[in-house]
């Protein structure tokens, strides 16, 4: 592993160690007694004080952390306080949801963002540009929460051609989870897909002026052949480097994509957590999404450095 | 992000600098339309105290769900015979109140740290962890935990998006500050003896201005959205005070029976983003013909 790897990986922990500070120091700067917030409804000084023994709130700060810390690690994040459930229970049943719809929604964006942006470098200055200039801006600029209302509202309940809401997992009929999950996916894929769009446009500018092209050009290898082989090859970085770093944004999108859609995912459990003052769950639903945040830039980054060994190479410098 | 043009007229006087991008602006059709938009828009925010037709809370049950047109009613009525059109005009300006004050957050807190992390390279690695740090929370994660620490309000989603526009601003004022700093202007003030508040206040922070223009006319828009996201899923403003992602998440019960109160308020935060984009756009291409020549 070399130096800039290496560097990376420490970067991520300390980062990784800091937001689990954040996220204990947050539930700590909660109004009132903790144990109180904890107990929710059940208030009486006997459960109090199981509470306070629990969670060992009584403790210096730096124990409660290790404690905090320590139980996380061992795949302990507490019971939600409103159901009894194990919060880690709660999390494994809702995420595949969340990963499944994100996963969906960077495929459509990868291959709209990725057509759009290579169309409107090659009919440059053509209406074929303007209008992917034009899409691009509009997806932008359009809250994605409310192009999902207008999709239920036009396409749900007065076409019919697609469920308003709900959920069916993939293993119990796939066909039904895909039939769920395209309207979400391509919803929340808008915001991405037009970020992507705009990247590949002016990568694929860059490409299209560059020696090697010309060359090829020039050797007579037909045009279509030139734009796939060389120009999209760079496509793949675009994406990577994309969905690096607009992954908080897909995160917060996927949230609100959930809620209009009703499923059952991360983002549901998120906001109803909120709403029910559920502060084990809302602690660790912080909690993972920083530490997966983390993760999958540390992941975008190794990848990329993979695909692209200059980045290596500047990261060292 | 090309930069080079700007490294052209860096030797120019400022106020030149900038009519010179004024003019080039002003010469973009779909400029001139974003920022017609935006004035509007601004203008009906401001002043929908006195022009609003109606009170934004006042209700009229037996008028509830009147259609577009109904004669005082331009954009209809809700469920509770609440004016859209009245609605729309006060959640513009709560939209506008919100992005103004999330980037204003995020200016005052990122652009020092961005003069400091690109100036004095002892502190770089520091701000980064700290830009790190804050990345790792998305901005609807920390206006979820803002909310479940101080309650759900205006200000909290104000200051949740402000600290996650944080990193951005940061990022941007150091890779200016770094480029500004290696220019021979700044080097012979530096030799001069100027003290390094000086150099940051009196030459890089002017220089970098408009970067940072660029980048505050990117971050309103999505400020906007963030407000919008936040109220409709009833972790911003809150009812009955009137916001265009309440009335969007109002309307989501009702939006089969009278569509336009769901389209309306959804059409108003898109023109308003819109319009911001393409000014963004355009400023960003006006400053800098290179990138958009390409």
């Amino acid at each position: 592993m070399n130096r800039y790897l290496l560097g990376r990986l420490w970067q991520s922990l300390v980062t990784l160690l800091l937001a689990t500070i954040v996220v204990f120091l947050g539930v700590r700067a909660l109004p009132g007694d903790p144990a109180l917030a904890l107990a929710g409804e059940d208030r009486d000084p006997e459960s109090l004080r199981a509470i306070r023994e629990q969670y060992g709130l009584d403790d210096s700060l730096i124990v409660q952390f290790w404690q905090f810390v320590s139980h996380a690690l061992r795949g302990d994040l507490g019971v939600s306080i409103r159901t009894g459930e194990s919060v880690v229970s709660m999390l494994k049943s809702a995420l595949p949801v969340t990963m499944e719809l994100s996963a969906l929604a960077i495929l459509v964006a990868s291959v709209l963002g990725v057509g759009a942006g290579v169309v409107a470098a090659v009919r440059r200055g053509r209406p074929a540009e303007w209008a992917a200039n034009a899409l691009a801006l509009l997806g932008l600029s359009v809250p994605n929460f409310w192009l999902g209302l207008m999709a239920i509202l036009y396409l749900s309940v007065a076409l019919g051609l697609f469920p308003a809401s709900g959920f069916v997992p993939f293993f119990t009929d796939p066909i039904a989870n895909l039939h769920h999950l395209v309207l979400p996916a391509l919803i929340l894929g808008t915001g991405l897909a037009a970020v992507i769009m705009r990247q590949t446009r002016s990568s694929m500018l860059d490409a299209l002026s560059a020696d090697y092209i010309r060359t090829a050009e020039a050797k007579g290898l037909p045009s279509s052949a030139v734009i796939g082989r060389h120009a999209l090859r760079n496509s793949l970085i675009v994406v990577i480097t994309i969905v690096g770093l607009q992954l908080g944004a897909l995160i917060s999108g996927a949230v609100v994509t959930e809620r209009i859609f009703a499923l059952p995912g991360f983002g549901k459990l998120t906001v109803d957590a909120v709403f029910q003052r559920d502060y084990p769950v809302i602690q660790a639903v912080v909690l993972v999404t920083a530490t997966a945040y983390i993760m999958i830039n540390l992941l975008v980054d190794l990848l990329y450095s993979v695909i692209d060994p200059r980045i290596r190479v500047r990261g060292e410098v | 992000m090309a930069i080079a043009d700007v490294t052209v007229t860096a030797g120019m006087p400022l106020a030149s600098r900038r009519r010179k991008v004024l003019r080039r602006m002003l010469r973009n059709p779909l400029a001139i339309t974003g920022l017609v938009v935006l004035g509007i828009a601004v203008l009906l925010a401001v002043f929908a105290p006195w022009i609003a037709p109606h009170e934004p809370t006042e209700t009229h049950l037996d008028l509830a769900f009147a259609p577009p047109g109904t004669p005082g009613y331009l954009l209809g009525t809700d469920d509770l015979g609440r004016d859209v059109l009245s609605r729309i005009m006060f959640g513009l300006r709560a939209s506008l109140h919100v992005g103004l004050l999330a980037v204003a957050t995020s200016l005052v807190v990122g652009i020092p740290l961005g003069l400091m992390a690109g100036y004095f390279r002892a502190i770089d690695a520091l701000i980064s962890r700290f830009t790190d740090l804050v990345l790792a929370f998305p901005f609807l994660i920390l206006a979820v935990g803002l909310a479940a620490i101080r309650g759900a309000s205006l200000g909290n989603a104000a200051i949740a998006i402000g600290i996650a526009q944080i990193p951005g601003v940061i990022r941007i004022v150091r890779s200016e500050t770094l480029r500004l700093k290696s220019l021979d202007f700044v080097s012979a003030a530096i030799v001069e003896g100027a003290g390094d508040p000086w150099v940051l206040g009196r030459h890089i922070l002017p220089n970098a201005a408009s970067v940072i223009i660029v980048q505050a006319t990117v971050a309103i828009p999505a400020a906007i959205l963030g407000e919008a996201v936040l109220s409709f899923l009833g972790l911003g403003i809150q009812p009955p005070a009137p916001s265009l992602g309440t009335m969007l998440s109002d309307a989501q019960q009702f939006a089969a029976r009278a569509p336009w109160a769901a389209v309306m308020p959804g059409l108003a935060i898109m023109l308003l983003t819109l319009a911001f984009n393409i000014v963004g756009d355009s400023l960003r291409d006006a400053l800098d013909p290179k990138a958009s020549r390409r």
